[in-house]
């Protein structure tokens, strides 16, 4: 009860909120380029009139995926940045006072944040995602293979990061966990780059930097996962062997292991949080 | 009572027939921040419909001593109880209303909304009407559907206040209610805390105002550097008394009368005379006609008032015992 009190407040706050607007700005920016863009390489494919369907296949995948990984991004700093207040911006500010002395459990309180957070971001990958997909079958006649898996991968890569955006804000400042979490997003998916291009070189060394960052942190490996779901299985065929480096495709589809530990990863990191939110003083 | 169900129904009665637990009682509550002692071994408690102030100089661990009572600090030694419940259940704040010295409330929600919040989250069924009538109390009746985001500090202030009071509290908390309100407003909320009192609310009160808690509070609890300095009603408080009086030709068998009334103290022709707690009204009649039979010329005889602002003062100051 208290929980979804707190999620609809948490929702309404979104709703209200500037941050919301600017989302919305970046996505339709980010459709529009991407809608000339696939218009163009159609454009192109006709002018040229050389490119085979496998290519265009594999073309269309890579932007798809390229496009889709600046939705993530937008989707990372859009809910990282409405997680980091919540707890810290609303303790500093003193709103915390008069809604933790209520009959509530704070505990209840941090599951209706997160549940409010985890309902924007799910909403928003849903939205924005299946509007770019769209773009693409209506530009270039692409349809992934697996639309719905995608999506969900990339609203599981956004919960992780809200949940790791909300643990960090009942520990440190404002600002400083909205610029952390993003850090550590970007950092994971570097390291996933470069795993990719260690694998691609045969370097096991250089391999498990992306590996181990995968399990740390599970963005980069959710969102691969995504990918292997929005790309044609022939763009892998087409791109050959040894280039499994290359960031926007992705070798093979996620393994139900590291679903599972994706979810006990969130599972770990909300208890951490409700464990410092229970002992901090307000 | 022999069955198991009137055995389970009987623990029940025996709750019932207890005499009501107070609205807040709290035992040997003691609070560190690093090396600073905040709060060390207080204790009080507020009966039910009472006014309890609480009052001391900055830093003396009020607002510390509030949010252990209500849960928002962890106490690191001590027990809490609300309205009969220990203050680990949240349930002990069912029916308890609070402003914090800090009073923020969510700027992107009206001042019904959030009315209407602070109603769900107490799980207390409050009609819309009912949110409306608590906002037109505290004089914003006609700013219900404007977003807190734009209201002035004193605005705010007076929205906390109907959030405290909009989910028919028992128990009141008040901290600094004034803090950001015009003498108007502190009238208003002086009126509202007496008619909490007369609809049997209990309040506690921390205010720096120490005119506004004489006037409204039963009892007064004074903490100085996270201790109970004084505490009790203000009668008991500020029962003593003293007269002035302005005499001449004293000679030392007159001062020596004069001391027998009691402590004595003298500015030029001016003496004063600090009068037993449980004085029956004849001391000073006597003592004027003991004077006179001296030979002293009694000029004038001022009876005098303690206020309770000398009196925090004098025990903030070490002047007098604690009682």
């Amino acid at each position: 009860m208290t929980a979804l009190t707190i999620a609809r407040l948490t929702l309404r706050e979104a709703a209200r909120r500037r941050v919301v607007r600017a989302l919305l700005v970046l996505t339709v920016v980010l459709l529009a380029l991407s809608a000339w863009g696939f218009s163009k390489l159609v454009g192109l494919d006709t002018e040229l009139g050389t490119m085979t369907s496998g290519e265009a296949r594999l073309v269309a995948s890579l932007l798809l995926n390229l496009v889709m990984f600046g939705m993530s991004l937008i989707a990372a700093l859009g809910t990282a940045f409405l997680a980091g207040p919540t707890v810290a911006g609303e303790v500093e500010s003193g709103q915390a006072l008069a809604i933790l002395a209520r009959p509530v459990r704070r505990s209840a309180v941090l599951f209706g944040k997160w549940l409010g957070l985890v309902a924007f971001g799910c909403g928003y990958v849903a939205v924005a995602g299946l509007a770019q997909i769209l773009v693409v079958r209506i530009t270039v006649g692409y349809w992934p293979p697996s639309p719905v898996t995608g999506l969900a991968l990339l609203a599981a890569e956004t919960i992780v990061l809200l949940t790791l955006a909300l643990l960090l804000s009942s520990v440190i400042s404002t600002m400083a966990s909205g610029i952390v979490a993003v850090g550590l997003f970007g950092a994971t998916w570097v390291a996933g780059v470069v795993g990719g291009i260690g694998g691609a070189l045969g370097n096991e060394g250089v391999e498990r930097v992306g590996t181990v960052s995968r399990v740390i942190l599970p963005t980069d490996g959710l969102w691969r996962g995504a990918m292997n779901a929005f790309q044609d299985p022939i763009a892998l065929i087409q791109m050959g062997p040894g280039e499994g480096g290359f960031p926007f495709l992705s070798e093979a589809p996620l393994a139900p292991a590291y679903l599972a530990w994706a979810a006990v990863w969130i599972a770990m990191i909300w208890g951490l949080t409700a464990l410092s939110f229970q002992r901090r003083d307000i | 009572m022999t069955t198991d169900t009137a055995a389970g129904s009987s623990a029940a009665d025996v709750v019932a027939g207890l005499p009501e637990s107070p609205a807040v009682w709290c035992s040997a509550l003691r609070k560190r921040y690093g090396r600073q002692t905040a709060v060390d071994d207080v204790s009080f408690s507020v009966a039910r419909g009472e006014v309890l102030g609480l009052l001391g100089p900055n830093g003396a661990g009020k607002t510390s001593v509030i949010k252990m009572l209500l849960g928002l600090v962890r106490p690191d030694a001590g027990e809490v109880m609300l309205l009969g419940r220990r203050s680990s259940d949240p349930r002990s704040r069912s029916a308890v209303g609070y402003l914090p010295e800090l009073f923020r409330y969510q700027p992107w929600l009206t001042a019904a909304e959030v009315l209407d919040l602070h109603v769900r989250l107490a799980r207390v069924p409050v009609a819309a009407e009912e949110q409306r009538e608590c906002l037109a109390l505290v004089g914003l009746a006609d700013r219900a559907g404007d977003r807190v985001g734009g209201f002035s500090k004193g605005m705010q202030q007076r929205l906390g206040l109907a959030v405290a009071l909009v989910a028919r509290p028992q128990l009141v908390v008040l901290d600094e209610p004034t803090s950001a309100l015009d003498p108007l407003g502190r009238v208003d909320v002086r009126d509202l805390v007496l008619s909490l009192k007369s609809r049997g609310v209990a309040v506690l009160l921390n205010s720096h105002l120490i005119g506004e808690v004489e006037r409204v509070c039963d009892r007064v609890v004074i903490l100085d550097k996270g201790r109970v300095a004084a505490s009790g009603t203000l009668a008991e408080l500020l029962g003593q008394r003293e007269v002035r009086l302005r005499l001449a030709d004293v000679d030392g068998s007159a001062e020596d009368r004069l001391r027998g009334a009691g402590a004595l103290t003298r500015s030029g022709d001016w003496f004063t005379v600090q009068l037993a707690a449980d004085d029956d009204g004849v001391t000073v009649p006597d003592l004027v006609r003991d004077l006179v039979g001296l030979g002293v010329r009694v000029h004038a005889v001022e009876p005098v008032r303690i206020s309770l602002e000398e009196r925090l003062l004098a025990v903030l100051r070490h002047e007098e015992p604690a009682s």
